[in-house]
């Protein structure tokens, strides 16, 4: 549903004297397939909004190529924004203007007959519940409310694909979980997702494969359970009383352990089966005299990938 | 078609939004209103030096300048409204979808063509009153002016708008547009007492013609060249600004 080969764009800022190029995407090449919500995942800056805006035709690439939806993105970008909707991180509501008439006047603009753009706002407003504050100004919405305007107001048109740009940043738990839903729900309908998130669970949990983005680059690519496979196994950390490089240097040397990264008071350790060599690393540490402060197990997660694949965490970027 | 189609579109929104919010007309009028009040009847002794002996007189040379003022300052600071439209993503919005640029901006500023014969109209119907007279095509032919002055100007401060994009950089510069503008285009006092080197500069003022060419009308000299030179070079003008802003629109901004 959407190929990009090579995409790029640099922007100029000036800081003072000095200007400066900044590389914010630097070669993009995805696959999203059809029907699939596929998440860009990645740290503030990494390139996401910028990869999204090219392929949403609102700002030129400098270089490479993509398909959207089957339009050439350079060569027709008018027949891209026909079937494509896209909504940004912002909102794109007025506040004097009420809900319906912002749906009405969206559906127009894609030149759809006013009686069929009226039917569509009315069938837009029940699916996301909004039929209660469809007549009312758009200011006196909740974020939870205001977002959902702005993803019925992208999908009006009926798109094979829609762009979500961070949809559910800075809504309260329960909106978020309800705007999981809805975006399930446009899958249901046959539409391809694709959002950009920097939120691990939210990655993990909607989308069916997803892309880690860094520094405008693309470092991995798979389903979240493949992209966790790759860490093989499972995940150990080791806290110790006393300083954490004696721990490493005697577990580093035991043959289960695939790789390890020493932490701040003890070690973090990719391993293939946590549950059996659990007991293996208590008896290795207790041999050498290490006190043990606590060991925890877990399945890798997404911030593991990350972490891998950039050599930080998503948290701390 | 698509073009008239999507313009009347963006068109329709914009003058709901408008009418939702009527003070705009209160404000527009109220300004022109103390014009007519506490300046004109200081005009009849200082136009002295041209002829002037009656308040009808002086209306007739005051009036079409004081409209002319309306449209100029009117459509300059439109870009205000343009600038919070893009921080709500409104133009975003819009840009996604396959509506024509050039509607986007020219149902902006129609209506802003809109709004300000309204309030031209009410002014006139006021100084009507206070013994301004005037014929009706050539009235006409001062509306024609004052809509092309009005579709250029809001053009120029949309362009200006989504280079700009913030109302702190917006305001100082429209005013430092507006003020040489004002002072160069014979609007407040007609420049005919004006020394040599001053007349020259306001030659290459546009709206110094658009005001002459309005003077004319108003005085009912309709054949006088001023009529058609203003409106010639209004037209030409408009065409350039309104050019420019549909490509801002259309570029994409970041």
């Amino acid at each position: 549903m959407i190929e990009t080969r090579g995409l790029r764009k640099s922007f100029r800022s000036r800081q003072g004297r000095e200007q400066r190029t900044v590389d914010a995407v630097r070669g993009v090449d995805l696959v999203v397939r059809e029907g699939e919500i596929f998440g860009f995942l990645g740290p503030n800056g990494a390139g996401k909004t910028t990869t999204l805006r090219m392929l949403a035709t609102l700002i030129e690439p400098d270089g490479g190529e993509a398909t959207v939806a089957g339009a050439n993105l350079r060569t027709e970008p008018g027949e891209v924004r026909r079937r494509i909707g896209y909504v940004a991180q912002g909102g794109s509501t007025w506040d004097e203007s009420t809900a319906r008439e912002e749906l009405v006047l969206q559906a127009r603009m894609y030149g759809i007959g006013k009686a069929e753009a009226q039917r569509r706002a009315t069938r837009a407003l029940a699916a996301f519940q909004l039929t209660e504050y469809a007549d009312r100004k758009c200011k006196t919405y909740s974020g939870g409310q205001r977002r959902r305007v702005d993803i019925a107001l992208g999908i009006i048109h009926e798109p094979k694909v829609v762009f979500l740009d961070e949809p559910t940043t800075g809504l309260d738990p329960q909106s978020r979980a309800h705007m999981w839903d809805e975006i399930r729900r446009l899958r249901a309908e046959g539409m391809t997702i694709f959002i950009t998130t920097h939120y691990l669970d939210e990655a993990d949990a909607l989308c069916d494969r997803i892309a880690i983005m860094d520094h405008g680059e693309i470092v991995a690519e798979g389903t979240p359970a493949e992209l966790k496979r790759e860490i093989s196994g499972d995940v150990v950390l080791v806290s110790v009383d006393g300083p954490a490089t004696a721990a490493a240097k005697v577990l580093e040397a035991e043959p289960y352990v695939n790789r390890m990264e020493t932490l701040d008071g003890g070690v973090r350790l990719y391993v293939n089966d946590g549950s059996r060599e659990m007991p293996q690393i208590l008896r290795t540490l207790d041999a050498a005299g290490i006190m043990l402060d606590s060991i925890e197990l877990h399945r890798p997660s997404l911030d593991d990938v990350f972490l891998t694949k950039t050599g930080r965490s998503l948290r701390e970027s | 078609m698509k073009l008239v189609r999507d313009t009347w579109l963006i068109f329709q929104r914009q003058f709901l939004l408008l009418v939702r919010q009527p003070v705009w007309l209160f404000v527009g009028v109220f300004q022109p209103v103390m014009y007519l009040l506490l300046f004109a009847p200081l005009l009849k002794p200082a136009l002295s030096y041209l002829g002037v002996t009656t308040n009808a007189e002086a209306y007739r040379i005051f009036v079409p300048g004081l409209l002319v003022l309306l449209a100029i300052f009117g459509g300059l600071f439109q870009g205000f409204g343009l600038i919070a439209e893009l921080r709500a993503g409104v133009i975003e919005r819009s840009r996604v979808t396959p509506i024509s640029r050039l509607a986007l901006l020219l149902g902006r500023s129609l209506r802003d063509v809109v709004s300000l014969i309204a309030q031209a109209v009410i002014i006139t119907l006021l100084a009507l009153a206070f013994g301004l007279s005037v014929y009706i095509l050539d009235l006409l032919l001062t509306y024609l002016m004052l809509a092309l002055i009005a579709l250029m100007t809001s053009a120029l401060s949309y362009g200006i708008a989504l280079v700009v994009k913030s109302e702190d950089a917006l305001a100082p510069l429209m005013n430092t547009i507006a003020q040489p503008v004002l002072l160069l285009s014979g609007i407040l006092l007609p420049l005919a007492s004006a020394p040599g080197w001053l007349q020259a500069i306001a030659d290459w003022n546009p709206f110094s013609w658009a005001v002459d060419g309005a003077r004319a009308l108003f005085a009912g000299d309709l054949g006088n060249d001023a009529v058609w030179q203003g409106l010639g070079i209004m037209a030409v003008i408009t065409v350039l600004a309104v050019t420019w802003a549909a490509r801002e629109f259309a570029r994409s901004v970041r």
